[in-house]
């Protein structure tokens, strides 16, 4: 299973950033092949407009099956996520990467949708 | 003459002043408001009205046709909103981010994206005792004021000559809608109370109308509270302030009631009259 999340930085031990469109980097691991992989978000981050449904794209296009975030993403990119499957975990604040795996590996992250 | 009133943030008197300003304008001129807050249009609340003219207004959002579509990509790339989106074999289009600026289905190598019409919200048009007010409000969950407020301007144009003096209330803020109302202004009022939080947001309006080349003053409201900062501010900037309104119990109390004040209050009326003196000598070309 691959699982993207929302961060400030490439690590394992970087922070989650909890803004889902507007994010610094989107994190993804893939659990089968234990790659972790990240994507630069810095560009969407001056966007206007549509800053979340580009991210659910991005997304997409790298085959994400969960996705870890803070605030949760908006209408827009909720459409988006829904469509394609990609099952939400939120309100993971101010933790690392890692911690925010953990906790969804306990099942104590809360579920969006 | 096209007067804008706007203000760094909400909540300054900048319905008070319009609606003010274009009733006692109209003692003596021909006068057009134009409610711009598309958002959240007021001005009603404070003038008795009659409905003359209503019209429901739209914009053009793309609309995918599958069938014929190639997907090669090109809507989404030209797209600066990303309002359309490619989706494996899925293009989805977000209305509510659409800005209708034709670009994806202009570029649609197989014309799958035709432009269909959606509707935005609606135009009003009453008649008070003295004057015509325009207001245009935003259909809920539609995110994007300026299709409506380009289409709000261009009735105005459309239906009074250049003869009137158009006063229009602008939306709170420094971003796009606002540049869009008051773009085409010969004058721009900036309204802010002395405080703090005042002085904060007006400096920045102050910055916007400096990027857009206006001619622009200041009026203070509720003078009396808080401090000197924005009047010092305006001296050491030469930025004229044109007037400031007291802040009365008694003005207060006829907001509250949905009353107009300048027929009621002497110093409002004062003040009005050096706007608009000072906007009618300054704009004399
Ligand atoms: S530009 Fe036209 S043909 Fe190409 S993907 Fe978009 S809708 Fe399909
Ligand atoms: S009309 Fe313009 S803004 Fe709307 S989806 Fe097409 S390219 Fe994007």
């Amino acid at each position: 299973m691959k699982i993207a999340f929302t961060t400030k930085g490439t690590e394992w031990e970087s922070k989650i950033d909890s803004r889902f469109g507007r994010a610094n980097y989107f994190v993804f691991y893939d659990e089968d092949t234990q790659e972790l992989s990240s994507i630069n978000n810095k560009d969407n981050e001056n966007d206007a407009h549509g800053a979340g449904p580009k991210a659910a794209q991005i997304l997409f296009n790298n085959k994400a099956q969960v996705l870890i975030t803070g605030n949760g993403p908006g209408g827009n990119a909720s459409t988006i996520l829904e469509k394609i499957g990609v099952v939400c975990y939120i309100e993971a604040q101010e933790i690392t990467i890692k911690e925010a795996y953990n906790l969804f590996k306990e099942g104590k992250l809360k579920k969006f949708y | 003459m096209k007067i804008a009133i706007a203000s760094g943030k909400g909540g300054t008197g900048k319905t008070t002043l319009s609606t003010n300003l274009a009733s006692y304008l109209s003692e003596n001129n021909k006068v057009v408001l134009c409610d711009l807050d598309v958002e959240e249009p007021n001005s009603a609340l404070f003038l008795k009205t009659e409905i003359i003219h209503q019209e429901k207004k739209y914009k053009g959002i793309p609309e995918w046709n599958k069938n014929t579509c190639t997907l090669c990509g090109n809507c989404q790339e030209v797209c600066n909103y990303h309002a359309v989106i490619q989706l494996g074999d899925t293009i989805m289009v977000f209305p509510e981010l659409c800005h209708s600026c034709y670009a994806c289905s202009d570029l649609c190598p197989t014309n799958s994206l035709p432009m269909i019409n959606n509707e935005t919200g609606t135009l009003t048009h009453f008649k008070t005792n003295t004057f015509d007010f325009v207001e245009s409000r935003l259909k809920i969950g539609e995110e994007q004021a300026v299709p409506l407020i380009k289409q709000t301007l261009k009735y105005i144009d459309n239906n009074f000559s250049d003869e009137f003096h158009k006063i229009y209330d602008s939306p709170p803020g420094t971003s796009c809608p606002v540049i869009e109302s008051t773009k085409n202004a010969d004058f721009v009022i900036l309204i802010t109370e002395p405080t703090p939080f005042g002085f904060n947001d007006v400096k920045i309006a102050i910055e916007t109308m400096k990027a857009l080349n206006k001619n622009f003053g200041i009026v203070i409201n509720r003078y009396g509270v808080g401090n000197d900062d924005v009047i010092n501010y305006c001296k050491k900037n030469n930025i004229p302030v044109l007037a400031k309104i007291p802040n009365k119990k008694e003005i207060a109390e006829l907001y509250s009631k949905g009353e107009l004040l300048w027929n009621k209050i002497p110093e409002v009326k004062t003040e009005l009259e050096n706007i608009k003196n000072f906007i009618f000598s300054n704009i004399k070309n």
